[in-house]
């Protein structure tokens, strides 16, 4: 510890007032990231909650390692399994491995170093720039931004979105708090536009690299489950696969086991919303009994098939809970009044499963439900505040009456 | 008017405050009052009422005695602060640009008061009149903007606050023991300010003083800190519209004024809680207002860094132990000052830190006390976090839009949103949990004023 306050104190003096000025905000974020300032309070209330802002991010971290480790194990088994090199066993000992994990380990772990890279040094330029101290924002969307790729991306485009993303998704807003977007679904907004065919379709969510002269396993499909039920409207997945996550599709977004996990983790430190998450499966599941009620007067087809999807389903498929429980969540871009979350979340699990079933081009709905609903977010807030102010004008007018 | 106050008294109205927090902090006083704050130097600081410019009445050298003006308010020259001793107006304490600071009293051994006649005033005119005179004024609050009233309007109520849910404060029970008569005389003075009298107490209030208290239209309150402050009171039972006036005191400075009736004197001397961790007997004792707190200190404090702050932990002035006691203060708090950095203390799990979210193990033991220091812990940061304010703020405001207006300085925002129901003091719950460690009562007390330069 004595070493650490030593290095900082010993390297302040380059950074303040030295050649080295430029890297005062990198210096600080360090610093404070070592060490909680002795900061005490100044004004106002002279004792203050132990929580700030790192913890509060740190906790999200936490409650994102379940999604993030099961990723790992998952494209290590998808891949191997695509290859057919999976060992003998049950499903559990094919899927828990050593090997597995390092597959996947190996692959994810650059993705979520190139971002940080990217995002922080941009960070951290702003900063410099604006003279204020690095927000600790990007520690969530630097592990976000990953778990939403296919494992398949070229780092260089991890890059250029988590840059695009930071710049014209935050920074250009005034930087942390003030971005109207969500910066990771930005991130992944602007992968699947410019590089769509990095982005979609069967060939890009497992690794089918072909290794010690294996071949791909006759009847191979890369499909998701969501790629197979927007053009069929059948999935060869079975519900309880996609509820455990042993099937294709994004890093983190396969198990929504794992992502309950971590949703409980949120709800329970207090840290996520759980108005929003509640209200995000309640207009999913409602827009998938919708569907389920009139699948039966459509004419039979892919279309009709995809409606007659159990409701429930919707929930374990594609990246639903991922996006419910930590993207629709980032109180920033999120409704900021209390009643503005149960409306903002309901219209945003309505539009998930809407988009989905629709717009076969678009397989997966959330990213675009949550980002157009972020988009709306302060037109809600803006009508929930209303509506606080007409009651005060109605009370002010019954007075004088 | 009395028939209907008595079925108030007989069926109290009782609300119930959700949102908010009980501080979970040590230094809790023994429900005794032992003991008087007594001090040879007595200071009265402007800054400790809201909006006054100060205009002296007195100048070094001076004798003044207990109820003698200090100083008057420049813009209005009724408005004006007596001496709370009798003694020698040592010296005028002045900071940049000649601002008076504090006005520093000598005091005699033995107080000497300017005595007005005693008894209950007629009606509302010599009641406003005789305050006046008597230098009590001071004591009589006025909603909007939380200054003191101005004489000449015409409030819609007054509310007298006999509740104490601050942290670490003495009971209404506790301080009123044996000042009962006072107090309903003054509650009998207080019913002519205006055509409408609430008393809040407690919902579980055990001094009958309080429970039975007559002429008034009592409402009892249970909850949370904040359920026993005034801006709760007034949000729950007669919600203040723009142009409305309310007039507001505390059940102490009630005390004060009923003395004055009974003895023509005015006493400012109250029953203050004398807390934290930092006093090695925490207890309640009499203190007078404006009282030096360093001698009678030297005793009661244990060694070590502490802060010593006049009023609670969250709205009281850090006044140092070389310090004066506020002119309104019931509670001398000290508690430890923050030290040292905490090594990674932002991941670091720690069980000595409290919080009222569940990322750190406070949870686990909630009825555990901390010993909470004045650390800041973490460093000011941009609005990230929302719904965190409305946990601990039960008014019918939205707490977050109205203090984006505040930031804003959007004055049309502000009056829209609830800003004359506020004063700064109910952002202090807000200013605690709030994980940006954001200075909102500073932010709301530039505002409010703001708002009140450019309506009046």
């Amino acid at each position: 510890m004595k070493l650490f306050q030593n290095l900082f104190d010993a390297t302040r003096p380059a950074v303040t007032t030295g050649k080295l000025k430029g890297l005062y905000p990198l210096h600080n974020a360090l610093e404070t990231m070592f060490f909680v300032p002795n900061h005490n309070a100044h004004s106002g209330a002279h004792v203050r909650d132990a929580i700030d802002m790192k913890r509060t991010m740190i906790t999200v971290i936490f409650a994102l390692v379940p999604a993030l480790l099961f990723g790992m194990f998952n494209a290590g088994y998808q891949h191997y399994k695509a290859l057919g090199l999976l060992v003998e066993g049950d499903l559990l000992a094919q899927f828990f491995t050593v090997s597995n994990f390092l597959f996947g380990a190996l692959r994810i772990l650059p993705m979520i170093t190139v971002t940080y890279i990217a995002g922080l040094s941009i960070e951290i330029y702003f900063a410099y720039r604006n003279k204020h101290a690095v927000n600790e924002g990007f520690l969530v969307s630097g592990i976000l931004i990953p778990l939403i790729m296919p494992i398949d991306i070229p780092l260089w485009m991890v890059a250029v979105s988590t840059a695009f993303a930071v710049l014209f998704g935050k920074e250009v807003f005034g930087g942390t708090g003030m971005n109207v977007l969500n910066p990771a679904l930005t991130a992944r907004a602007f992968a699947f536009f410019a590089y769509p065919t990095y982005m979609s379709g069967d060939k890009i969510w497992i690794n089918t690299t072909a290794e010690q002269g294996a071949q791909l396993v006759d009847g191979y499909s890369g499909a998701t489950a969501l790629g197979q039920l927007a053009t069929t409207g059948q999935t060869s997945y079975s519900a309880w696969d996609a509820f455990w996550g042993f099937v294709p599709g994004s890093i983190g977004e396969t198990s929504t086991f794992a992502i309950l996990l971590g949703a409980g983790f949120l709800i329970y430190t207090g840290v996520g919303s759980w108005k929003i998450m509640l209200s995000t499966v309640l207009g999913g599941l409602a827009m998938g009994l919708v569907f389920n009620g009139v699948a039966d007067s459509m004419e039979p087809g892919a279309m009709q098939s995809y409606m007659s999807l159990p409701f429930y389903q919707h929930l374990m498929f594609g990246g639903f809970a991922f996006g419910a429980v930590f993207m629709a969540t980032d109180p920033v871009s999120a409704a900021h009044t209390e009643r503005g979350k149960w409306i903002y979340g309901f219209l945003v699990g309505v539009l998930s499963i809407l988009i989905r079933v629709f717009n076969p081009a678009y397989p997966e709905g959330v990213m675009l439900a949550i980002l157009l609903m972020n988009v709306f977010a302060p037109l809600i807030d803006h009508y929930v505040v209303e509506a606080n102010i007409s009651k005060r004008l109605k009370r002010l007018k019954l007075q004088q009456s | 008017m009395y028939l209907c106050a008595e079925i108030f008294a007989v069926m109290p109205n009782v609300h119930s405050v959700r949102n908010g927090l009980d501080l979970p902090i040590l230094g809790a006083p023994e429900a005794i009052v032992d003991g008087h704050l007594s001090a040879s130097v007595y200071a009265v600081r402007p800054s400790d009422f809201r909006g006054l410019a100060p205009k002296l009445a007195v100048k070094e050298g001076d004798r003044v005695l207990a109820g003698d003006i200090l100083f008057t308010d420049k813009v209005n020259p009724q408005i004006a602060v007596a001496s709370p001793v009798s003694g020698e107006v040592a010296r005028i304490e002045r900071g940049d640009k000649r601002k008076i600071l504090a006005v520093v009293v000598l005091a005699d051994a033995q107080t000497s008061y300017r005595s007005v006649p005693a008894g209950t005033p007629a009606n509302r005119e010599d009641a406003i009149q005789w305050l006046l005179s008597a230098g009590a004024w001071s004591l009589i609050e006025a909603r909007p903007y939380g200054r003191i009233a101005n004489p000449s309007s015409q409030p819609k109520a007054v509310f007298v606050n006999a509740m104490a849910t601050q942290p670490l404060a003495v009971a209404p029970a506790v301080a009123l023991a044996g000042r009962e008569e006072d107090f309903a005389k003054g509650l009998q003075v207080v019913s002519l300010l205006s055509p409408r009298t609430v008393l809040s107490i407690s919902a579980n209030e055990t001094s009958a003083a309080l429970t039975k208290a007559s002429g008034v239209e009592i409402h009892q309150f249970k909850g949370p800190h904040p359920a026993g402050t005034t801006s709760v009171h007034i949000n729950r039972i007669s919600p203040l519209n723009k142009g409305e006036v309310v007039w507001t005191l505390n059940y102490q400075d009630v005390v004060v004024i009923g003395h004055l009736a009974r003895t023509g004197n005015l006493k400012l001397e109250r029953v203050v809680s004398l807390c934290g961790t930092g006093i090695a007997k925490p207890r309640a004792i009499t203190a007078v207002a404006g009282a030096h707190l360093e001698t009678f200190l030297s005793a009661e404090m244990k060694t070590g860094a502490y802060r010593v702050v006049s009023g609670s932990v969250l709205t009281g002035a850090n006044v140092g132990k070389a310090g004066y006691l506020g002119y309104y203060a019931s509670q001398i708090t000290v508690l430890p000052e923050g030290q040292g950095t905490d090594f990674f203390g932002w991941v670091i799990p720690s069980f000595g830190k409290w919080s009222i979210s569940r990322t750190l193990f406070s949870w686990l033991t909630p009825s555990k006390k901390y010993d909470l220091n004045t650390k800041q812990h973490g460093e000011d940061r941009a609005f990230v976090v929302t719904g965190v304010y409305d946990k601990v703020f039960p008014l019918d405001i939205l707490p977050m839009p109205l203090i984006k207006a505040m930031w804003a300085k959007d004055l049309e925002k502000m009056e829209q949103l609830g800003a004359y129901e506020v004063v700064p003091e109910d952002f202090a719950l807000c200013e605690v949990v709030c994980p940006s460690k954001q200075e909102l009562q500073k932010l709301a007390e530039e505002a409010i004023d703001l708002l009140y330069t450019e309506m009046n």
